[in-house]
């Protein structure tokens, strides 16, 4: 049975995890490469590595950085962060990467999307939506890391995004990240049960229990969730271990 | 031990070589005829479009080649696929090394996701090629064509319906997953084919 999966995201800057803090059984928290190694070895059964580099001149830093994971990795990963080209994304995918992500610029052009699509085929394009629940009750799409509102709806643009050629949508609720409260269930569930890629839940993971109700009534493919991991608040292997307890398709 | 990675217009050829590295052998990627037919142990690798990469392949005369290897062919994903006999993706004619149709997932209800894309168990395994391998373990899929059961059928997956996540003929085999992604099982997977 096809499983739901957990996947650990890393933020990069200037080649170095931004979150990580102490694990016994590495030496350099602050080493990507270390860091995902540990995840891979837990039981992660993807890895999102999100760059958040803000020089151009540094991104060489990030395709030396997916080659050193590319070598090490024996799972699947998404390489996200700052992509705005067809040459962007050949050079990661040509590096090791799985799967890239766009945002912004698959926003602001979303000819990329299709592009991209062509190119290197649905599978490896993971669109990213930061998004945001407003007062009038609706999901609406944020840019530029979530400082910028549009007023396009978050079901239109997955719906457009889709149709263009995204093979699956890294979807992040502003409202829940960092919360650590819950995942976003109603937008999550509506996506998961409209659209006929996966569907990544981000944003809000606290506990166990947000999990399987991610993967229940959020109807999601993955959950995605960054420093309860890095922090140790949640080992991977035991929250495998209570989803697949719980009756959740999950690989131990 | 010389072990040729079959280069053609397709994805993923790197992580193939860098599974081998982890395991510590080292492999050719190459397109070039002798360098394949002299090899002891050929891997076809591949994430791409059936039509496009058979056209290639024609185009260079290494349709023939690998139909005629003597040596263990491993195919992965794509390049299982290509080992069939046709596929249903832009209605390909195919190498023709296993005579199993390759089609298309009709998802039965809209909550089913086309293409597959994740863990999944591998079930009813056979051959070497699954030595100490245990029954259900999960290895990682992305397609969105499968290969029918056949006699060739080595193992299998229930993904929509039941179909061969792995086949085997004389000294061909094709895994429709990608043991280069698949974790420990996945690298467990490549030895022993390296041990055939």
């Amino acid at each position: 049975m096809l499983t739901k999966r957990i996947i650990p995201c890393l933020d990069i800057k200037d080649g170095r995890t931004v979150k990580g803090v102490n694990f016994e059984a590495i030496k350099d928290a602050g080493d990507p490469v270390e860091l995902a190694a540990l995840y891979a070895a837990q039981g992660a059964d993807e890895l999102v590595f999100l760059d958040i580099t803000a020089t151009v001149e540094k991104r060489k830093t990030l395709s030396e950085l997916v080659n050193k994971i590319a070598h090490r990795i024996n799972i699947p990963f998404t390489v996200g962060g700052g992509i705005k080209s067809v040459e962007d994304v050949s050079v990661l995918l040509q590096n090791g990467a799985d799967k890239i992500s766009i945002n912004t610029a698959a926003f602001e052009k979303p000819t990329l999307i299709e592009l991209i699509a062509k190119n290197f085929g649905s599978q490896c394009v993971v669109l990213a939506i930061d998004a945001k629940k407003e007062a009038d009750g609706e999901w609406y799409v944020y840019l530029h890391g979530g400082r910028t509102k549009t007023d396009r709806l978050v079901k239109d643009w997955a719906r457009e995004a889709v149709d263009l050629g995204v093979g699956e949508i890294l979807l992040t609720s502003m409202n829940h990240d960092g919360t650590k409260q819950g995942f976003a269930l109603d937008i999550t569930s509506q996506l998961a049960s409209t659209l006929p890629v996966p569907i990544i839940a981000s944003g809000g993971g606290g506990n166990e229990q947000h999990f399987f109700d991610v993967f229940t009534s959020g109807q999601a493919d993955a959950a995605l969730a960054a420093s309860i991991f890095h922090y140790k608040e949640i080992a991977i292997p035991d929250l495998k271990k209570y989803l697949a307890i719980k009756g959740i398709a999950i690989r131990l | 031990m010389n072990i040729a990675i079959v280069q053609y217009n397709a994805g993923n050829i790197q992580s193939v070589l860098y599974a081998l590295e982890r395991i510590g052998v080292s492999a050719l990627v190459t397109d070039n005829v002798e360098q394949i037919q002299k090899a002891d142990k050929v891997i076809f690798p591949g994430v791409g479009e059936a039509s496009t990469a058979m056209q290639y392949l024609r185009e260079r005369k290494l349709d023939v080649v690998l139909q005629n290897l003597k040596q263990p062919v491993l195919g992965i994903c794509l390049g299982m696929q290509l080992m069939c006999a046709h596929s249903e993706e832009n209605d390909t004619t195919c190498l023709g090394i296993f005579d199993n149709e390759v089609k298309y997932f009709v998802p039965k209800i809209s909550s089913i996701k086309v293409p597959q894309m994740g863990w999944n168990n591998i079930t009813q395994l056979k051959t070497g090629l699954f030595q100490d391998i245990p029954e259900n373990s999960y290895a990682y899929f992305v397609h969105g064509y499968y290969a029918e059961l056949s006699k060739y059928t080595i193992a299998t997956t229930q993904y929509i319906q039941e179909y061969s996540s792995a086949l085997h003929r004389d000294n061909f085999y094709g895994v429709q997953f990608h043991p280069e992604k698949s974790a420990a099982i996945g690298e467990q997977i490549l030895q022993n084919f390296l041990n055939i």
